[in-house]
């Protein structure tokens, strides 16, 4: 199996060198095919598994502490022998063009934590086709592909607006003029930017909360998208009556607390702010007293992922979700957890 | 303006005819805030001393946008293109960040002076690498430049070694972003100075004229004794170094350098903006004041979308029709064809037609 992987590195060598070691790669392939044909597989188990890994990118501290986790929890792991990892800088293409790459050498499992929601059966159908498990990792993809991967390891994203959902139930009971919310939306057709807000909104109209949405923007997830449009939204709205920022992730709300401190108001005080993750920086601002309430989304889930991916690869059966344990902290809980934070 | 007789009486009226459309566009934007969110939209304010109110941050937010347009708009007028802007963007962002949080107090001046420094001559150099690549080893422009379009986030990444430095608050280097000078924003200032400063360099001296007929032709302009290569190099310095500074503003905003979202796609607002301003993608002319308001209207467009109340998902829709409606009002032929029913031709008319042809 580990000769599979001289394609990868043949990038960048000289053309004559590369003839011949794809010459030698292109045998050794043969022999691989060979091999796993007649072994069963049980050759292969023996030296590891390869996965190969389309992550979403490192556009967030979460992100990187997640590739961190995995790329750690699956050097230590005996049990895989190689894991190819790709970043694909939030371009569904990019994943797309992987997973094929993967599919040609041959892996034994492929782990996708998909950037878009929609436009994976074709090559979830080609990974199918070519006899490799699907493992999806932290966000989901459209009910329609549900048959396409074996399941999905990773947050429960309407849990989490839930839990934000909860809180803000809690503390805005009393609100006799109705509870003025913004929202700030993580990417457009992404699985957590619909999930939070789905799950967020369902409590509240299920607890009866009087509220008015008073306005609902992508900040794509960044912090300088999220800064931008808190800006606009201050300058459009003003934030006199508004009592709740609700931010789909840290940056966008890191972002956001800049903006409400820079147009002179005091964040957590003069309104009240949900994110969602729970990085260090964000916990940093919990502190300081800048927002009032974190649900986490823990991104450290790398050997959980290397236990699901053994078994898989092995045939045994597994629930199609597996949630990660979250927590949810509140103003009495920041600084006690800030010391405990991986990323 | 005293001066414009001594530069021929006929030139500055091509110039106003060609601004006229991205203007008329721009104004009716802006009559469509004031309309949604009422006169406090381009009315600015004082917040602690500091200029602020929507229109005002909307010129800080295009800061950055504005120094890689302006860079562009030369660029495009030797015929060229530079499609790295947004990766050295990242770079300059990336490399500034991670020396300031490098080092034990980040508060020092000489720290961030250096930082800024550095990132600058960082994104010269690589500027000018990209002029020698189209001058000197004729490699196309878009192919010369795609290279670090594509290479250049992971240099980047490479920098800040994956991960998102963060810059202390208390730090100087934010006031680039963050601060004001005299109430008004910094970064302002510094789009300003430029903006005047290119405008000065090429229309108070030969080198805007050099510029564009090495962009109307080239072998041409070498015959004629011009140092195209020279001027070629320096173009692509100049606009490197402009998306360099963009990136710290940008970085110095966030108090971060993101290698990744940091000024992603900006390279095609940019030429969105040069050709929205009027200058083709040919070569030759070129106008940076025309570049300017294509950039001011990308920047209000974005709020406008907020304003009006669309979703996020009408963003690039929007931005399409806008683009659209800017590219057929500055075609003269699309003109023609929709004023035809409404003119009435004079007599001598069908003469004058006869005439140019």
């Amino acid at each position: 199996m580990k000769t599979l992987t001289i394609p990868t590195f043949l990038k960048g060598e000289p053309p004559v060198l590369k003839k011949v070691l794809a010459g030698i790669g292109a045998g050794a392939l043969l022999f691989g095919l060979t091999a796993c044909g007649g072994g069963d597989g049980e050759g292969g188990a023996d030296e590891g598994l390869v996965v190969g890994f389309a992550q979403v990118g490192a556009e967030s501290a979460w992100r990187t502490a997640n590739s961190t986790s995995v790329q750690d929890a699956a050097a230590a792991d005996d049990r895989i022998a190689e894991l190819k990892f790709v970043d694909a800088q939030q371009e569904q293409e990019r994943q797309i063009s992987a997973i094929r790459d993967f599919i040609t050498q041959q892996v034994d499992v492929i782990v996708l934590a998909p950037v878009v929601e929609t436009g994976w059966t074709d090559v979830l159908q080609e990974a199918e086709d070519a006899g490799i498990p699907v493992i999806l990792a932290d966000r989901g993809i459209e009910a329609a592909d549900e048959d396409l991967y074996t399941t999905r390891l990773g947050s429960d994203f309407v849990a989490e607006g839930r839990s934000a959902g909860e809180w803000a139930v809690q503390t805005f009971a009393d609100d006799a003029d109705g509870t003025k919310i913004l929202e700030l939306q993580g990417t457009t057709g992404s699985a957590p930017a619909n999930d939070r807000n789905a799950g967020f909104f369902e409590v509240l109209d299920a607890e009866g909360l009087n509220y008015e949405l008073v306005d609902s923007q992508s900040g794509n997830f960044t912090a300088e998208e999220g800064k931008a449009v808190m800006e606009t939204f201050i300058t459009t709205h003003a934030l006199d009556g508004i009592d709740l920022l609700y931010a789909h992730n840290d940056e966008m709300g890191l972002g956001a607390i800049q903006a409400i401190e820079e147009a002179g108001f005091k964040p957590g005080e003069d309104i009240q702010i949900i994110i969602v993750d729970g990085s260090k920086a964000g916990f940093q601002a919990g502190v300081d007293g800048k927002l009032n309430y974190i649900v986490e989304c823990n991104p450290v889930f790398g050997e959980q992922l290397m236990d699901v991916v053994v078994q898989v690869a092995n045939g045994d059966d597994v629930e199609k979700f597996t949630p990660v344990e979250e927590g949810v902290f509140d103003a009495t809980q920041f600084e006690a957890e800030l010391p405990n934070r991986q990323f | 303006m005293s001066e414009a007789p001594a530069t021929g009486g006929k030139r500055p009226n091509p110039y106003a005819k060609r601004l006229m459309w991205p203007v008329l566009v721009l104004a009716a934007l802006i009559a469509v805030n004031i309309a949604v969110t009422g006169f406090d939209f381009i009315v600015p304010e004082v917040n602690d001393g500091r200029l602020g109110g929507a229109f005002v941050n909307i010129l800080r937010r295009s800061a950055p946008l504005l120094l890689i347009a302006l860079g562009m708009t030369l660029v495009i007028a030797t015929k060229g293109i530079d499609l790295s802007v947004g990766a050295v963007y990242a770079i300059g962002a990336a490399i500034a960040c991670q020396m300031i949080i490098g080092a034990e107090d980040q508060t020092a001046t000489g720290l961030v002076l250096g930082a800024v420094a550095l990132a600058l001559a960082v994104t010269a150099a690589i500027g000018a690498w990209n002029g020698v690549m189209v001058a000197h080893f004729g490699v196309q422009p878009i192919v010369a430049t795609l290279i670090l379009m594509i290479a250049g986030r992971g240099i980047a990444q490479l920098v800040t070694g994956g991960q998102i430095p963060k810059v202390q608050d208390a730090s100087p280097f934010t006031e680039l972003g963050r601060g004001e000078l005299l109430t008004v924003p910094v970064p302002i200032w510094i789009a300003a100075l430029v903006l005047a400063a290119l405008a000065l360099l090429t229309r108070r001296t030969a080198l805007g004229m050099l510029l564009e007929s090495v962009g109307g032709n080239p072998e041409a302009s070498r015959l004629a004794g011009i140092r195209a290569k020279g001027i070629t190099v320096l173009v692509y310095l100049v606009c490197a170094l402009c998306a360099g500074l963009a990136g710290l503003i940008g970085a110095a905003n966030l108090g971060s350098a993101d290698a990744n979202n940091g000024g992603l796609w900006i390279e095609l607002d940019a030429i969105l903006a040069v050709v929205i301003g009027g200058t083709a993608l040919l070569g030759g002319r070129f106008f940076l004041l025309g570049t300017t308001i294509g950039v001011v209207i990308i920047g209000t467009l974005e709020d406008t979308i907020i304003n009006v109340g669309l979703s996020s998902q009408w963003q690039f829709t929007a931005k399409a029709i806008v683009v659209f409606i800017v590219a057929l009002l500055q075609s003269p032929g699309f003109r023609a064809w929709v004023l035809k029913p409404f003119k009435r031709r004079p007599a001598p008319a069908p003469a004058e037609e006869a005439m140019s042809k």
